[in-house]
């Protein structure tokens, strides 16, 4: 069986750890990322074996507590966990004490009582992850808070990316959409700044957040500008912000009319992400989303291997303040 | 000091007390200079060298800087309501530590102090806990549900200092209006809190680049300053005063600063955090960092500390707003709005401000005793022979840590907790009486 180690001994993690966590993009270092991705890369090859499953963490208690629904995220990290041996523990905010008004301190609390290796929330909240890693001895991965930061996101993304074109410098990325309450499109900019790949903004004047440009991205309300990048990131538009006559846009109808994602839009070619769920028909056209030029399923399966990344590092090397450690595959 | 009817406060009598060889300071009355400073029964009966103690109890002040005790025009005491968070005793303790000698609360409690009534009640209970003066404003809407308004004249009766409907703006120009029209039975000034609530919606912190960074929702400058020009514009129309609390924004002051060139009789005040602190510290997610207004940009800040330093505002408040640990020890987005301030706003600005060269000491003793009085017409600490004593002590250069553990204030919600700080209040005098030594 396959077995991932590192290599060299000044790769090994630093005497007394300090604890770490991945709690957003903006505390990462490009060493820290390019790491992260190769150790993705090793363990996507270990994926294609008949036994997927990987020993590395076993005995390691991985807890994922999530506030807010999700598919995708959270039976990733699940399933990451479990290709690693890892016990994993899954406790959705329903069901649960929260439902008995349980503040998120004590509900960290109990659950750091278990001693988890790591904790994994999401939190509609912003902070919320954050306040978890203050109050817990685990390692805390954020896995979405509010409308802040969902830093494993961009990572998968990066990772699609890459493996996609083979390089991230110099990259062109538009993201289309609602970039005022989406966590994905802050993560992505900031991740996308790190290795050195070039983003603009696209979408209505009141869904560009004022001041935005300072993250180190351009803007614009035209969606012809799309054409000019190597990849299109469709984010998702959100109904339930539409809602509450907050006047975003006039209506779902107009939005997609002048900012949805058709393959008349689009350059023969061009590469189209959305980290969904789509709303086929507003922001993605479905023959976009079907496209063989679409990266969406790439994406899914990304974000296993970099979630194992993930949970391996914060158990190993650490993503944060740490120097790259090359990872080698041993047979 | 206190005109009766409008600070209430124990019936302490006035000590007999020589403060020696301090630098006396006080930029109203043009004195600096080292000497001893007698009190007779509370009151200031002496200036000059080498004064005779007699009996008098002698307090040492030698390398101390000796001022006119500072006053608050902007404390909530979260009584009645939320004893839990601050009582009158509590807060008039953490006054008295941070060198006050006379606060204003603010009237949006659970009752709101909107009838003769809880302001009674408020009154009775000051004459028994408040360990300085204190006195309290009354709302200016019924409920602060800013559609009727309060029987102004029975509140000031009753020894209302002001009225506001802190917490909120007045709703609409129409009751603005008829508060400046009517609040002139009152004899006293009218506060405002200027949000345009459509603009700052769901705002979490300042619209600017930190926000677009961090996804909270903004809450932008203009959200203040079209509020401000609103209540100025009024004001100037119906030739009334009107007292600006807490101004956050450039455009505020600028706004304010043309309004009082055209002979508007506004004032204004600003909290230490507005002049300390930027967008930028939010980056930190720390709850302790959420107060409505937001602190805002350089930009803003800068144009905060001008009006200040040029008398465009007049004024320190700490808007002291304290919160129960288990409300504040939430993710930022769930956390309520408000720091407390009472015991860290002369050293905060000392060390922020003073020390770094940004304001004359002169100055910040001038907009923590003298300006927020006048704004209110409330007596004017002054040290002068034949005045109430009303003095603080200050060591300039202690440097202390701010401890959760060591505020008297019933919350710990401070911005400034951990952190380091310049100025040490050694000791306050208030309507004659020490009601804090340390």
């Amino acid at each position: 069986m396959a077995e991932i180690r590192v290599m060299r001994d000044d790769l090994l993690p630093p005497p007394s750890l300090e604890r770490r966590h991945l709690l957003s993009i903006a505390d990462l270092t490009r060493a820290d990322v390019e790491r992260l991705l190769g150790t993705a890369r090793n363990f996507s090859r270990s994926l294609e074996r008949e036994m997927k499953k990987l020993p590395t963490l076993r005995g390691r208690l991985v807890v994922n507590v999530f506030f807010e629904s999700s598919t995708r995220t959270s039976s990733s990290f699940e399933l990451a966990a479990k290709r690693l041996s890892a016990d994993t523990m899954s406790i959705k905010a329903s069901g649960s004490a929260v439902d008995k008004g349980e503040s998120l301190k004590d509900t960290a609390l109990t659950l750091g009582a278990y001693d988890p290796d790591i904790i994994v929330i999401r939190h509609p909240q912003i902070g919320g992850a954050h306040l978890v890693a203050g109050v817990t001895g685990a390692h805390v991965v954020n896995a979405g808070d509010g409308k802040h930061q969902h830093p494993t996101q961009a990572l998968l993304d990066l990772y699609t990316l890459q493996e996609e074109f083979g390089r991230l410098e110099g990259l062109h990325v538009a993201i289309v959409g609602d970039v005022l309450h989406s966590r994905v499109a802050r993560s992505l900019v900031q991740a996308l700044d790190i290795v050195g790949a070039r983003t603009t903004l696209v979408g209505p004047p009141t869904l560009l957040p004022r001041g935005i440009e300072a993250m180190g991205c351009a803007t614009s309300t035209e969606i012809a500008t799309i054409a000019a990048a190597d990849v299109v990131y469709v984010l998702r538009m959100q109904r339930e912000r539409m809602l509450e006559g907050a006047n975003y846009v006039p209506s779902l109808r107009e939005y997609s009319e002048r900012w949805g994602v058709t393959p008349e839009r689009l350059r023969p070619g061009q590469k189209v992400m959305h980290p969904g769920p789509m709303n086929r028909g507003v922001e993605i056209d479905a023959r976009v989303a079907d496209a063989t030029d679409a990266l969406i399923e790439t994406q899914v399966r990304a974000g296993l291997v970099t979630r194992m990344a993930v949970l391996y590092d914060l158990l190993t090397s650490g993503p944060v303040g740490v120097k790259a450690a090359a990872l080698t595959e041993v047979a | 000091m206190a005109a009766p009817s409008i600070l209430f406060g124990k019936d302490i009598p006035g000590e007999n007390l020589l403060l020696r060889g301090a630098r006396v300071l006080d930029p109203e009355a043009d004195v600096d200079g080292v000497m001893d400073v007698r009190i007779d029964a509370g009151t200031i009966a002496e200036l000059g060298a080498r004064l005779d103690p007699n009996a008098h109890r002698v307090v040492d002040g030698e390398g101390l800087l000796l001022a006119p005790a500072f006053v608050d025009p902007h404390v909530h005491l979260r009584t009645p309501g939320r004893e839990d968070e601050e009582t009158i005793a509590s807060g008039t303790q953490a006054a008295a530590a941070g060198g006050y000698c006379a606060i204003l609360a603010m009237p949006n409690t659970d009752p709101v102090v909107d009838s003769a009534a809880v302001l009674g009640s408020l009154v009775e209970a000051a004459a028994s806990d408040a360990e300085i003066p204190v006195g309290f404003l009354a709302a200016i809407s019924k409920g602060l549900e800013g559609t009727e308004l309060t029987e102004m004249g029975a509140l000031a009766d009753a020894g209302a200092a002001g009225f506001t409907d802190d917490g909120e703006p007045v709703a609409t120009p129409g009751l603005m209006r008829r508060a400046l029209q009517y609040g002139a039975v009152s004899g006293r000034p009218l506060a405002v809190h200027c949000e345009e609530t459509t603009l700052s919606r769901s705002g979490q912190m300042h619209e600017g680049a930190v926000s677009a960074e961090l996804g909270f929702a903004g809450y932008p400058s203009v959200a203040e300053s079209l509020m401000v020009e609103r209540d100025l514009s009024l004001a100037a129309y119906e030739g009334r005063p009107v007292h600006l609390l807490h101004l956050s924004a450039r455009e505020s002051v600028d706004a304010l600063r043309a309004a009082r060139t055209a002979g508007v009789g506004a004032t204004a005040e600003v909290t230490p955090h507005h002049l300390c602190l930027t967008d930028d510290a939010l980056r930190s997610l720390d709850p302790n960092l959420k107060m409505n207004p937001p602190v805002r940009s350089t930009d803003d800040r800068a144009a905060l500390l001008e009006g200040l330093r040029d008398g465009t505002i007049q004024a320190v408040a700490t808007d002291h707003a304290p919160h129960a640990r288990h409300e504040k020890d939430v993710p930022f987005e769930a956390a309520p709005f408000g720091v407390t301030g009472l015991e860290t706003a002369f050293a905060a600005l000392y060390t922020y401000l003073v020390e770094p060269g940004l304001l004359r000491l002169e100055a910040l003793l001038q907009r923590m005793s003298a300006g927020p009085a006048a704004a209110y017409g409330l007596p004017v600490p002054r040290i002068a022979v034949g005045e109430r004593a009303n003095l603080v002590l200050l060591d300039t250069r202690a440097g202390w840590r701010v401890d959760e553990g060591a505020f008297r204030s019933r919350s710990a919600n401070s911005w400034l907790l951990g952190r380091h700080l310049t100025g040490k209040v050694r000791m306050t005098v208030a309507a004659g009486a020490t009601v804090f030594e340390a």
